[in-house]
């Protein structure tokens, strides 16, 4: 790269606009601490994830109908007549699971390593306000289709806002653009959802920004103490990002070429019937959660107002967390609840799929109650009570004179007190 | 961090099983198909039997509006033959001259055109319910192959009589009554197949008929997943070379 920088034609032209040395700055000799591990593969992931929908979402606006006559039928042209139509249809709608698969598990990283506390409190926010926008971007694109489960989703989320006091059912009447889900809807659904994945690509710009402004967080959670904490981008997690890519596109590639339905819903391959409810009206995996939230408080206020703060409380979660230790590899109790948090949500993920009868409710009401009482409750808690185990010095100290074992489990025999 | 990765991934891929784990009707048993595997296709003499089938009983109630004529030469069927299926359906034709509408024969480019006029007439002919169209009926229901298999071949329903409203027991169908009289006998091709193998071939040709893109789909897979694996050795080898420079 260095000698390309000093190239005359590069250097005319980078010194009236610099692309070439920002490219430079930012994915070349941009520092990285030396010790991340896999988990910090899934922010690349999620990036291309949103390329793959914006690819393939694009090719597929080509050849659809968003008309409630023609919606239905356009899909299945897409699949039957149009070259490689299938292969687009199938990629963009696996694509979206494998989209909130890759950025969960980069939420998730987020959380056990305290990502979100001081300085980089503005990158988580930026972080969760992409996470409002796909879930807005993937309801809406689910509608598209216009099947069964697309019309009758499309009715159970808008109705919602019909919880307002008030206003509430002015504001569904204007959500629809009529007195009920009919063209209208489609029509704004399809614009919004091809203008939000381009919000979303703005987002990722800040996102971006204020990560390379604050440096990546890394396993240890510990700040950096000078160059030689740092390795250049290029070429170690180049590579590294790629070889993630390139596992990702495997599994991805399974599912998509051998397993395409898995994760969609049969009843969706039933044109819409206004006149007709589905026996069970589920949302797609990634949503199941927070349905169960949704459902798991009586009255429909509260129960939007209780799902709105299961994501509205992350965002006071620098604050909420009162530990000044990032990492939990040194953090003995934050761990176990951690883990009991996963297990919470997976259990959430259950009550949502099925319905809400016998057990499932008292299960998914103990669940939601959990779900606030780690984060407004035991995570304060925790973090007055806890006794951190010792951080290590630096970055770089444990993994220079520990040889090339990774560098977390060294710390962590470090802490332990089995010095050598 | 190395429990990490794999408890969340367990809880990723848990979520859509438990999601499509719904349904009040009896489990359809699990046959083996042609084209199950990573290397299954379909059986075009399978497929061409469960045409057979429906050309001669199911398309006078259901309609199959997303397969078009000439996709019957992708089943192995020639042109002609195609165009003499094609032939015995009636789709509109251009005015006359007074305006008036014509019908004339369907070609290849038509698809199988809806027995009925309107839902009205459909329901009135049919004890009030509405024989769906067929074209996805393979993806819109669960475990669609299987269900469709087992939803004609049940022995109660085939055997059974209709109840004072005209509705036929069986236990595949959501809700336990259909009003679709059982369609399928014996023989009823003039080679000998039994009911239990007749409702293998309509599932057979109804599955084609949802997924007829499914030998492309396997085919392209096996060659990107055979790619990909190369590649991602590939770049596992780099990574390991250049990281094996730094101490990490």
């Amino acid at each position: 790269m260095e000698g390309f920088l000093n190239n005359g034609l590069v250097r005319w032209f980078d010194s009236r606009l610099p692309v070439f040395s920002y490219v430079n700055e930012h994915l070349v000799v941009y520092p990285a601490p030396r010790n991340l591990n896999y988990a910090w593969n899934f922010g690349s992931l999620a990036g291309l994830a949103l390329m793959i929908q914006i690819a393939t979402g694009i090719v597929l606006a080509m050849h659809y109908t968003p008309h409630v006559d023609t919606a239905f039928d356009s899909v299945e042209h897409i699949m039957r007549d149009v070259n490689y139509g299938w292969y687009f249809r199938y990629m963009h709608a696996n694509g979206a699971s494998f989209f909130f698969i890759v950025v969960y598990l980069h939420v998730f990283r987020g959380l056990y390593y305290g990502s979100y506390k001081a300085p980089r409190e503005v990158l988580w926010w930026i972080g969760l306000a992409i996470l409002l926008a796909m879930m807005g971007t993937a309801f809406m694109g689910y509608v598209l289709p216009w099947g069964q489960m697309s019309f009758w989703a499309a009715t159970v989320i808008t109705k919602l806002f019909g919880a307002i006091p008030w206003v509430g059912e002015s504001v569904v009447n204007w959500l629809w653009g009529g007195e009920g889900i009919d063209n209208p809807t489609l029509n704004r659904f399809y614009a919004l959802h091809f203008l939000l994945p381009f919000a979303i690509v703005g987002l990722v710009v800040l996102h971006l920004w204020a990560l390379h402004h604050k440096k990546s967080n890394n396993p240890l959670g510990i700040d950096y103490k000078g160059p030689q904490d740092f390795i250049p981008f290029h070429p170690y997690y180049t590579i590294k990002d790629a070889f993630g890519a390139g596992v990702f596109l495997i599994v991805f590639s399974i599912f998509l070429f051998y397993a395409p339905n898995y994760m969609g819903h049969p009843d969706n391959y039933i044109p819409a019937d206004p006149l007709k409810t589905p026996p069970h009206i589920v949302p797609e995996w990634y949503f199941l959660p927070f349905y169960a939230i949704l459902r798991a408080v009586p009255g429909k206020l509260d129960g939007v107002i209780v799902m709105g703060l299961s994501i509205g409380i992350l965002f006071l979660l620098p604050w909420l967390d009162t530990s000044r230790v990032r990492s939990a590899t040194f953090r003995p109790v934050f761990r176990w609840f951690y883990w009991i948090l996963v297990l919470d949500i997976v259990v959430l993920g259950f009550c949502g799929a099925n319905p809400p009868e016998g057990a499932w409710i008292d299960i998914g009401r103990a669940a939601t109650a959990y779900y606030f009482v780690h984060f407004l409750i035991l995570l304060p808690l925790i973090g007055w009570f806890e006794r951190p185990l010792p951080l290590p010095d630096s970055i770089a100290k444990p993994v220079l004179s520990g040889g090339p074992a990774p560098a977390a489990a060294i710390a962590r025999d470090k802490a332990r007190g089995e010095r050598r | 961090m190395k429990r990490f990765a794999p408890a969340v991934l367990a809880l990723a891929l848990s979520l859509p099983g438990a999601a499509l784990a719904a349904g009040d009707a009896a489990h359809p048993e699990q046959r083996s198909w042609s084209w199950d595997g990573l290397f299954g296709t379909y059986d075009r003499e399978q497929l061409r039997r469960g045409l057979e089938i429906f050309t001669l009983q199911c398309v006078n109630c259901h309609g199959l509006k997303y397969i078009r004529f000439r996709n019957l030469t992708e089943i192995g069927l020639g042109a002609d033959e195609a165009q003499a299926i094609a032939g015995q359906y009636e789709v509109a034709g251009d005015p006359d001259e007074w305006g008036d509408p014509t019908v004339k024969p369907a070609e290849l480019h038509h698809p199988f055109p809806d027995p009925y006029r309107n839902e009205a007439e459909a329901r009135a002919l049919n004890n009030g319910g509405l024989p769906p169209d067929l074209s996805l009926m393979a993806k819109a229901r669960a475990d669609g192959s299987n269900y469709i298999a087992a939803l004609l071949s049940d022995p109660g329903y085939n055997e059974g009589d209709p109840d004072e409203s005209g509705l036929y027991r069986n236990p595949y169908f959501p809700g336990g009554w259909t009003a679709m009289a059982p369609p399928l006998w014996d023989d009823m091709l003039g080679d000998g197949a039994t009911v239990e193998q007749e409702a293998e071939d309509i599932a057979a040709f109804l599955t084609w008929a949802a997924e007829p893109r499914m030998e492309d789909r396997k085919s392209l897979g096996l060659k990107v997943v055979l790619f990909l694996l190369a590649l991602t050795g590939l770049l596992y080898v780099c990574k390991r070379k250049i990281w094996a420079k730094v101490d990490h």
